[in-house]
């Protein structure tokens, strides 16, 4: 029992990393879930407007799904018993999330590619869900994940999948999504201009509110009743301030600094779960040797150190690709306009298009 | 239906609904790349003008197969933990790291640098903007090498151990850990041979579409007559655009097919060292022969190959031929299902005990019927590629201004015709390997059979409605999005490309921008 609750210190180390990738993931996917959210909060500003809020995420959605695709897949190589144990116990939880995924690219691809309003309004409606379920499905997956489920001899989930809707989850899972669309939606008031820009900013000032209500509720519940550390009260209560400072930096307009406050929300938010998690990755609520645990969990030291070696060869290379990414894309959107600035050359290639269709 | 086999139909459908994107995606980022590359280079500005053009087209033709690659993708990973997670558990300490490293190395490349290449036009230099598609086509390449590198590991295992106290695989620093993985010399033959499918895959596709234009715009010039400014136009558009572009996806099949040969035969040489069974299970062979032929048509109901290897009758063989692709000998030795079969219950036990706990007879044949049909399917459709290059390079033959395009309606239809079959070569190939391993999910090593893993004890413990139920909501969803990506990639092929116009005045060419509609 004391052996398993024991990490190594390269255990240690990696579970830290799969803290940051979900970190990054909830931060950067965050404001595209959040983005989406608002295609219903604008929806009857037209078909035109939903496409600019898109394309403020157009060129980066992409890349910070990616967090997820390989976070999981790290999860895979330095944690295999974890990862066997919770995405065959989260099921039917995951098959929801995985449809939800998977319609939700597609209709990032496929929205414009069509010049019908039917087909974009179709592809809207799936945006509006494609932002909202993976907010809630995560919210409701990491609230199970902290506060442990039932798990036997075999390391098999015994919790159905209405024993995963429990009220501590279903809380997680509306924090989630309050959080990600707060988020979302002070990352548009800093990529658009006009009055979109400045709905969104109102936007914002309204929906801090029943997020640090709910924000508040979740940690505190999270914090006295499962968590496993007491210095996770310092990244919580960071959180909290963070998420009270977007008060009056949304009043102040101080757009930069109100979304720097969110992102200071998300890391403290998912620092305070994965902190109090520790050692553990999966308790057991059950008979407590059935845990898993950071240690019991882990591939080899030996998969380890590998994976350490290719992942600090390779990590900041991504970063920096990623980060230059952002800075091609830095400039505002403007609200009314073609999808794309530049737009006069756009425009006349598209006559040219039209002028070659009609001939046919 | 239990558990275990609806998981099994689950992960084929999925996996080769997957890849029929996929390869689409590796194959055609490479080409557009190349494509935009002569944009960039070239001097003469109506040939600029021209391949300017057809990256455009073919560019926006990629982003709509992109998208549902990369959304079938999560699925692939995430099932291993959902549906084979005693699978997970076994292989994890190994497997896990060429998927990690696919997704630090591959993913990121290609999705951010996808999204430079798609938004980054006007933005970026117009040569940093080429090396943006770059960087996706080295990416989507990427990915194809440590996918193929976690297969091989289920094909043929090195660079592990079994530990004893867990009962796991584990890398082995002795046995040269991580590298040995990625350089499996099944990893370094299945490889080129995925690649080169892929890029014949892409090959083919471009070669038909440009084909099926070129004889368009020839036909309407011919109508309308030469002499006519539209006429000349569609002339201009037969003989400058698309004919180019039909030679260029030509020569791109030529390569595949070399390296899917070569690679192909290195394959089939290791295949008999390594899986002797899946060998002898693509001839449906049942007993040990010298010299054994190939068969060309074999009868026998699927109950016959299944269970009963004598009730195969092959009608049609050439004789020599499977033990010269095995050794590259004609007399070589090669043993038979029912003899190796024979051999591996001695070897690894009469019975399995699967996740249950429960006893099973163990059979090692796997599934003859679909093994000896979906190795001649993959062999058999290239034969679509074969004459669709070699009637494409006859009818657009000559140089200069005797360059030739044709009108022939047949070829039009052949062309199209032509584009599938790659596709359902692909997956026939991936079936046949799949399937050809059952009933193994990790096949012992023979040098050191050690590591090995049998599907019955790989699958999770779930109840049988409940993989049905995921069975069904992903068929489904598939099948719709199917239908979708059908109609996108056909309007979009038959579209085609706007006629360049020369300004009267400046008699300068309307060259489009490299933007695409998001």
């Amino acid at each position: 029992m004391d052996a398993m609750l024991d990490p190594t210190a390269l255990q240690t180390l990696w579970f830290g990393l799969i803290a940051f990738f979900f970190l990054a993931y909830f931060v950067l996917e965050g404001f595209d879930f959040g983005v989406q959210m608002n295609v219903a909060t604008f929806w009857r500003r037209g078909s035109r407007t939903r496409g600019t809020v898109l394309e403020t995420v157009g060129p980066v959605w992409d890349g910070n799904e990616v967090f997820l695709i390989t976070g999981g897949a790290l999860l895979f190589a330095a944690f295999p018993e974890w990862y066997a144990t919770l995405f065959s116990g989260f099921y039917l939880a995951l098959l929801l999330l995985l449809l939800v995924l998977i319609v939700r690219v597609c209709a990032f691809k496929w929205r414009s590619k069509v010049d019908s309003e039917r087909w974009r309004t179709s592809w809207d409606i799936v945006h509006v869900i494609g932002g909202f379920a993976p907010a809630l499905l995560w919210g409701v997956a990491f609230g199970n994940i902290v506060a442990g489920v039932g798990i036997d001899e075999n390391h098999w989930v015994t919790t159905s999948l209405l024993g995963l809707l429990n009220p501590f989850a279903l809380l997680g899972g509306l924090v989630f999504v309050l959080l990600f669309w707060l988020h979302g939606t002070l990352y548009l008031a800093l990529k658009v201009t006009g009055t979109l820009r400045e709905d969104a900013n109102r936007l914002a000032g309204i929906l801090v509110w029943p997020t640090i209500l709910a924000g508040a509720a979740f940690l505190l519940w999270y914090q006295l009743a499962h968590s496993h550390a007491g210095w996770t009260w310092i990244p919580l209560v960071l959180a909290a301030l963070a998420l009270v400072a977007v008060v009056p930096l949304n009043r102040l307009r101080r757009e930069g600094l109100a979304f720097t406050a969110t992102t200071t929300a998300i890391s403290g938010a998912v620092v305070t779960l994965f902190g109090g998690l520790f050692p553990y990755v999966l308790p057991s609520t059950g008979d407590p040797a059935n845990s898993l645990t950071v240690a019991n969990a882990s591939s080899t030291e030996h998969t380890l150190t590998v994976m350490l070696v290719a992942l600090c060869i390779l990590l900041p290379l991504v970063l920096a690709y990623t980060a230059w990414a952002y800075r091609v894309f830095r400039h505002r959107l403007s609200d009314e306009d073609a999808p794309m600035p530049g737009s006069e050359l756009l425009e006349k290639a598209k006559k040219g298009y039209r002028e070659a269709f009609e001939q046919e | 239906m239990e558990a275990l086999d609806i998981a099994r139909w689950q992960f084929g459908i999925t996996t080769v609904y997957h890849f029929v994107f996929v390869p689409l995606t590796i194959g055609l980022s490479l080409l557009v790349a190349v494509m935009q590359t002569k944009a960039v280079f070239s001097k003469d500005p109506a040939r600029k003008d021209a391949w300017t053009r057809m990256t455009k087209f073919f560019g926006s033709l990629l982003i709509v197969n992109f998208g549902i690659g990369i959304a079938t993708g999560i699925v692939q990973e995430f099932q291993f933990g959902m549906n084979w997670s005693e699978y997970a558990r076994y292989v994890g300490d190994v497997f896990g790291a060429p998927l990690a490293l696919e997704g630090l190395a591959a993913f990121f490349l290609e999705s951010v640098f996808l999204g430079l290449w798609i938004f980054g036009w006007g933005k970026l230099p117009e040569k940093i903007h080429l090396l943006t598609i770059w960087a996706v086509a080295l990416g989507t390449t990427a990915s194809a090498y440590f996918i193929v590198a976690a297969n091989s590991f289920m094909q043929h295992p090195v660079g592990a151990m079994l530990n004893p106290e867990t009962g796991r695989a584990e890398l082995d620093p002795s046995q040269g850990s991580i590298l040995a993985v990625l350089t499996n010399v099944t990893t370094m033959a299945a490889f080129p041979h995925v690649v080169s499918g892929a890029w014949l895959v892409a090959a083919a596709f471009v070669t038909g579409i440009a084909s099926w234009h070129m004889v368009r715009h020839h036909n309407k010039a011919r109508d309308l007559g030469l002499e006519t400014d539209e006429g000349a136009d569609h002339h201009h558009a037969a003989r400058d655009l698309f004919r180019p572009v039909v030679r260029f996806g030509v020569v791109a099949m030529v390569v595949s097919a070399a390296v899917l040969v070569v690679s192909g035969d290195f394959q089939a040489q290791i295949m008999f060292k390594q899986q002797p069974m899946k060998m002898a299970s693509a001839e449906a062979l049942c007993e040990t022969e010298t010299g054994a032929s190939f068969s060309i048509l074999a009868v026998g109901g699927p109950d016959a190959f299944a269970t009963d290897c004598d009730g195969v009758t092959h009608l049609v063989s050439v004789p020599y031929v499977t033990s010269f692709l095995a050794t590259h000998t004609f007399d070589a030795e090669l043993q038979g299902v029912d003899d190796l079969n024979a051999q591996y219950k001695e070897q690894f036990g009469e019975t399995v005990t699967d996740i249950h706990g429960d006893v099973l007879t163990a059979d090692y044949r796997p599934n003859l019927f679909v093994t000896y049909w979906s190795f001649r399917l993959m062999m058999g459709l290239a034969a679509f590629s074969g004459i669709l290059a070699l009637w494409a390079l006859w009818v657009t033959r000559g140089k200069g201004d005797s360059a030739r395009t044709t009108g022939s309606k047949l070829f039009q239809w052949f062309a199209v015709l032509s584009i599938p079959m790659p596709f359902f070569a692909n997956s026939a190939g991936w079936v046949f390997t799949e399937m050809g391993r059952q009933p193994w999910v990790v096949h012992p090593n023979p040098d050191d059979p050690t590591i090995r893993l049998m599907t019955t004890q790989a699958v999770s413990s779930h109840p049988a409605w409940m993989v049905a139920t995921s069975l069904i909501a992903f068929t489904l969803v598939y099948g719709v999005l199917a239908v979708i990506w059908f109609q996108m990639m056909r309007k979009a092929a038959l579209k085609g490309v706007p006629l360049p116009r020369r300004d009267p005045e400046t008699d300068e060419l309307d060259t489009p921008t490299l933007s695409f509609d998001y």
